[in-house]
């Protein structure tokens, strides 16, 4: 994390150093309040992941065994598995429907502010109540959904409720849910698009598709990897939609790294466990981030 | 384009390919329209299918609510569902919890995070705002082992407070990042004018910037106003039996009447009202807001 930080200011250090002086006091009541929310627990977090406590009883510093222990917990390794398999599907889908989504509200129609609007609603709405209502919508037997399948002559499914099915059914709610955000994002990339290569485009004869693929993309690129990385950093970390439609069930069958770090905290109340399970899940999605925005800057060099 | 260069053939009749033209560029113009309007239906189907679901169940008796096959449109509309949410738990108890938690941490956030937001923009400390980014990444559970036992060890578990204060980890980072995208599209001149002509750095925010800077301003708040709303996880640790926060409110609902369909959707009506209202007031903003700041 400190190497994005050098890298982004290294350029302009010296000059960056005077410009910033006069302005540090605006800007250090935000820092003070952020070193207190966010660099203390941090600091809290790192030095708990050594030690062994559960709350109630001492403390004892332990060193690097609540990591060893974590290397051979089967449950811990299989919460990283969902969370990968989850954040894939639930990174990959929206990504493609919010693209075009983006494209079909690109384009000038009437009403489309008011549609747009009743699109971006879902973003918006308490996911909590939203995973309240698709509760209800999954269930197997009075469930809307199965109905709604039947219409179409597809067989019922178990949904959330069988586990094979559960992260797939889960990520249908993340799709519903953050489907508008990449649209909005990948909206903005649009109408920022020059008009010139299309009217060149359009006088040596390119179709449609032609267009799409050799101007927009390539243009809408960089909106997309921003959008990915949002994504990606938000499907890792998502929690209420599973806490509250499946609770990492069928038995593990859904349990992601955040839902297993809640059950360490909250219900074992193992600090020292769900602290060491917190530097790695941060480990993973600092990675994981570096990693896209490295790919951001290829898709800008090439 | 295919129309022109493939009618383009017979000299000897202009007038007839001219109207052919003209009714295919029509019928192209139609399919094209008819293109759009399903891709439009379809895409908000789902959307719309969710919320006239939630509506519909909130409206019905229990005894159609598990029917099968499922009623749509209720033959009976009752607001009994809404009358029983009102009843059976304190809500506007904790609807007025929300306001605190989700109200506090807004003007909060907007105290601090605005003039910060002046001030990275203004000196360009991009590192600073990289900082932000990092707030974002950590997961919302990991600052509650640690502020949980501070708030503990400080007595402080039971009151409002603590959802407040840790709601601040999500409305700061929101009006910082707004700010900063707003206050580097302000031009620069006017406070360079004020400041030439004597001005304090914080006179030249407080009367040249910051009346400028209204429209930021309130979609920041706006936005944190939602997000912590919406937010959940925080409440959930922190909450006791009168401090929950609406979302906390219900999901304990959802634990305890796991059947009661009509009122389960009659309260997640309740909860998201608000921010529903909110979204339609500034639709606008969000859409350039969040494009903006997801880019920067």
């Amino acid at each position: 994390m400190a190497d994005t930080d050098i890298v982004a200011t290294r350029a302009d250090r010296p000059a960056g150093d005077r410009r910033l002086r006069p302005y540090l006091g605006f800007i250090w009541p935000a820092l003070l309040v952020c070193t207190a929310v966010i660099i203390f627990p941090w600091l809290f977090t790192v030095w708990m992941s050594l030690n062994d406590w559960h709350i109630g009883s001492d403390r004892t510093f332990v060193g690097l065994e609540n990591y060893i222990k974590l290397a051979t917990d089967r449950r811990f390794l299989e919460a990283i598995g969902h969370t990968f398999y989850f954040t894939v599907l639930a990174v990959f889908l929206p990504l493609v429907l919010g693209t075009l989504s983006a494209l079909v509200f690109h384009r000038k129609f009437r009403g489309r502010g008011f549609f747009r609007t009743l699109f971006i609603m879902p973003m918006m709405a308490t996911p909590v109540a939203v995973s309240l209502v698709w509760t209800m919508m999954f269930h197997p037997q009075l469930g809307v959904l199965n109905y709604l399948m039947s219409l179409v002559g597809l067989p019922p499914s178990q949904w959330v409720f069988s586990t094979g099915t559960v992260i797939p059914s889960l990520v249908l709610v993340e799709i519903w849910l953050w489907t508008p955000f990449v649209m909005i994002i990948v909206l903005g990339g649009l109408a920022s698009l020059p008009n010139e290569p299309y009217e060149a485009a359009l006088i040596d004869g390119a179709t449609q598709w032609q267009m799409f693929w050799n101007i927009t993309y390539p243009l809408v690129l960089p909106f997309l990897v921003v959008a990915m990385i949002i994504r990606t950093i938000d499907a890792l970390k998502a929690f209420e939609t599973i806490w509250v439609i499946s609770n990492g069930g069928p038995g593990t069958a859904s349990e992601t790294l955040n839902i297993y770090l809640y059950a360490q905290a909250f219900s074992y109340n193992q600090v020292g466990t769900a602290s060491a399970v917190v530097v790695v899940f941060f480990a993973i999605i600092v990675a994981l981030s570096l990693v896209l925005l490295w790919t951001r800057q290829k898709a800008k060099w090439a | 384009m295919t129309t022109i260069t493939g009618s383009d053939t017979g000299s000897a009749a202009p007038a007839r390919t001219a109207t052919n033209l003209r009714t295919r560029r029509k019928v192209r113009k139609l399919l094209d329209k008819a293109g759009l309007a399903l891709a439009v239906a379809v895409l908000l189907a789902p959307c719309l299918f969710v919320f006239f679901w939630m509506l519909s169940l909130s409206l019905k008796y229990d005894i159609d609510n598990t029917a099968w096959p499922p009623v749509f449109i209720p033959t009976q509309p009752t607001l009994d569902n809404f009358v029983h949410v009102f009843d059976e738990s304190p809500m506007l108890l904790y609807f007025w919890n929300s306001i605190q938690v989700t109200g506090t941490a807004t003007l909060a956030a907007l105290l601090l995070g605005v003039p910060a937001g002046y001030g990275i923009a203004k000196a360009r400390a991009h590192g600073l705002a990289a900082l932000l980014l990092l707030s974002r990444m950590t997961p919302g559970l990991s600052y509650l082992i640690p502020l949980f036992t501070l708030f503990q060890m400080m007595g402080l578990i039971g009151t409002v407070w603590p959802i407040a204060l840790t709601h601040m980890v999500i409305t700061l980072p929101i009006v910082v990042w707004i700010m900063i995208g707003f206050f580097e599209t302000l031009p620069q001149e006017l406070e360079e004018a004020a400041r030439i002509d004597g001005a304090s750095l914080w006179q030249a925010f407080r009367y040249i910037a910051l009346p400028l800077a209204r429209p930021g301003i309130v979609v920041g708040a706006i936005l944190s106003f939602i997000y912590s709303w919406n937010n959940f996880i925080f409440g959930a640790v922190f909450a006791g039996r009168t401090t929950r926060t609406m979302p906390v409110a219900v999901y304990n609902m959802l634990t305890f009447e796991s059947f009661a369909w009509g009122p389960l959707a009659a309260a997640a009506i309740v909860v998201m009202l608000p921010v529903i209202l909110l979204t339609i007031v500034i639709q606008r903003e969000i859409v350039q807001g969040l494009a903006a700041g997801g880019v920067k």
